[in-house]
């Protein structure tokens, strides 16, 4: 049965084209992709991200408990600090990446991927120690996502803005936007400045009717992958999945090899291999799952790739053998029967501006 | 001579330019299925019903674009090769590639007969 998500009916009514996602329904577009992309990179664009999972995690021992289940350290984590990291197997490889809110020194709150959200929430049971309590608080939440140069001055007609958080990967809770107390981060998956908002139903449903109102462009699920994609940001299932580790796809910066031990911590060892850039130099569309060749050997495969809106041509991240993963090496990549000469450069693909301080 | 737009169930449209020379474009169903159209290769010379003439590629997917004619493709619409996007502002006045020497078609399906084919999809 799919899962809808408390903005349904403002996607309908939005003419939002609905597909099935992760077991929701929710918008790939509403009017064009490339649209959307540009909305967030020129103004600014809402998504509804609430098909995300939320775990929380609870009792004395939070920290050190989810600091045993993910690679990064978060001994010293701190209120109102939110950290990137992954959950990795007995094995080292990726069961999911996630962020994690620190919202007190015995309360965390996961960020998880909805289609991995029940893996997730078993593995973690499956763990459980030290008396810590463990609760699945996705029925709750919902979440919009505001992206975009304008997204301050968007949310400056609905909200005091000495209340939002202004460090990169900080939060707030108890925010008061309208009538609604809501927990806002300063977070987003598109490579702008932007927030999320985490908050019930009928809270979240309401500041995103106000936002449309103001003109804010509503974004489907196929900006947020373009738009992702472009800032060079890993997606799970396709830069990372349960045979990859970390190092594999590039991710090594989050493994803390000299924090105390970890789960897949002894397994994580380097293969050779390395996530990279690609830009298509030929006609066509590079995709995913493509085979990459240097001379007439196979180095590799593309792991996401399309036609991205801003950069206005053929993108897409693959994971290579290191050996040829320089920057301006000229690579084959298959695109069905053919050949195409694609170069390899340096992620991410797009990055903003930071316009003043 | 058929003057209006005939639709295959491929979702190809024909405009008959007289009895062995057409046009050849997308419907509009089919633009909007694709969404935003970034690339369109047609290569194909001499084609036989249902052969592919090239594809259609969009942000989210690759599609191929089938020739509802055997014939002989002679012109590719220079328009389009620019600047894709065309197809989707308006995919039944922007024909994709011409076909003369038509000595066959695939069932051809007038607007009325399409639009009830694609309601049944």
């Amino acid at each position: 049965m799919l899962k809808k998500t408390s903005l349904y009916d403002e996607h309908v009514s939005l003419n939002g084209k609905m597909v099935e996602f992760a077991n929701f329904i929710l918008p790939i577009q509403y009017t064009s992709i490339v649209n959307e992309h540009m909305a967030v990179r020129e103004n600014v664009g809402v998504f509804d991200v609430s098909h995300m999972g939320e775990i929380l995690i609870e009792g004395d021992k939070a920290i050190s408990f989810v600091n045993y289940l993910v690679c990064t350290n978060i001994a010293l984590i701190k209120p109102t600090r939110i950290k990137y990291s992954m959950l990795l197997d007995d094995n080292g490889a990726i069961i999911d990446d996630l962020l994690i809110y620190c919202l007190s020194e015995t309360k965390l709150l996961l960020v998880v991927n909805a289609s991995n959200k029940e893996k997730d929430y078993k593995w973690i049971v499956d763990h459980q120690k030290d008396g810590v309590v463990i609760s699945d608080k996705s029925d709750y939440y919902s979440q919009i996502a505001i992206q975009g140069p304008k997204s301050k001055a968007l949310l400056e007609k609905i909200v005091d803005l000495s209340l939002l958080p202004t460090k990169y990967y900080t939060f707030k809770e108890s925010v008061k936007i309208l009538d609604h107390e809501v927990l806002v981060s300063k977070t987003g998956y598109t490579g702008e400045e932007g927030y999320e908002i985490y908050g019930d139903g009928a809270s979240i449903k309401d500041i995103f009717n106000h936002l449309i109102k103001l003109e804010a462009t509503p974004c489907g699920l196929g900006a947020r992958d373009t738009l992702r994609l472009e800032a060079g940001m890993p997606l799970y299932g396709h830069e990372m999945d349960g045979t990859t580790t970390p190092l594999d796809t590039s991710l090594e910066y989050f493994c803390k090899l000299d924090k105390e031990d970890f789960i897949g911590k002894d397994k994580l060892e380097d293969k050779g291999l390395t996530r990279v850039g690609l830009e298509n130099l030929d006609k066509g569309i590079i995709r995913d799952k493509m085979e990459v060749y240097y001379n007439d050997s196979l180095i590799g495969y593309t792991t996401s790739g399309t036609f991205l809106p801003y950069l206005k041509g053929s993108y897409a991240m693959a994971i290579i053998n290191k050996n040829y993963s320089m920057a301006n090496t000229i690579v084959d990549v298959k695109i069905r029967n053919r050949l195409v000469k694609a170069k390899i450069v340096n992620l991410p693909f797009y990055k903003r501006k930071k316009v003043g301080g | 001579m058929e003057k209006q737009l005939l639709y295959s169930e491929s979702h190809e449209w024909v405009k008959w330019i007289n009895e062995s020379e057409a046009f050849v474009g997308l419907s509009e169903y089919a633009a909007s299925q694709l969404g935003d159209i970034v690339y369109v290769n047609i290569d194909a010379d001499e084609v036989s019903l249902k052969d592919v003439l090239g594809d259609i590629e969009s942000v989210k997917a690759v599609s191929d674009f089938y020739s509802p004619l055997e014939g002989t493709v002679v012109e590719v619409n220079q328009e389009i090769i620019d600047n894709p996007a065309l197809i989707n502002e308006d995919s039944e006045n922007t024909w994709i590639c011409k076909i003369a020497n038509v000595t066959n078609n695939v069932k051809l399906l007038s607007k009325e007969e399409y639009d009830a084919f694609i309601k049944e999809q």
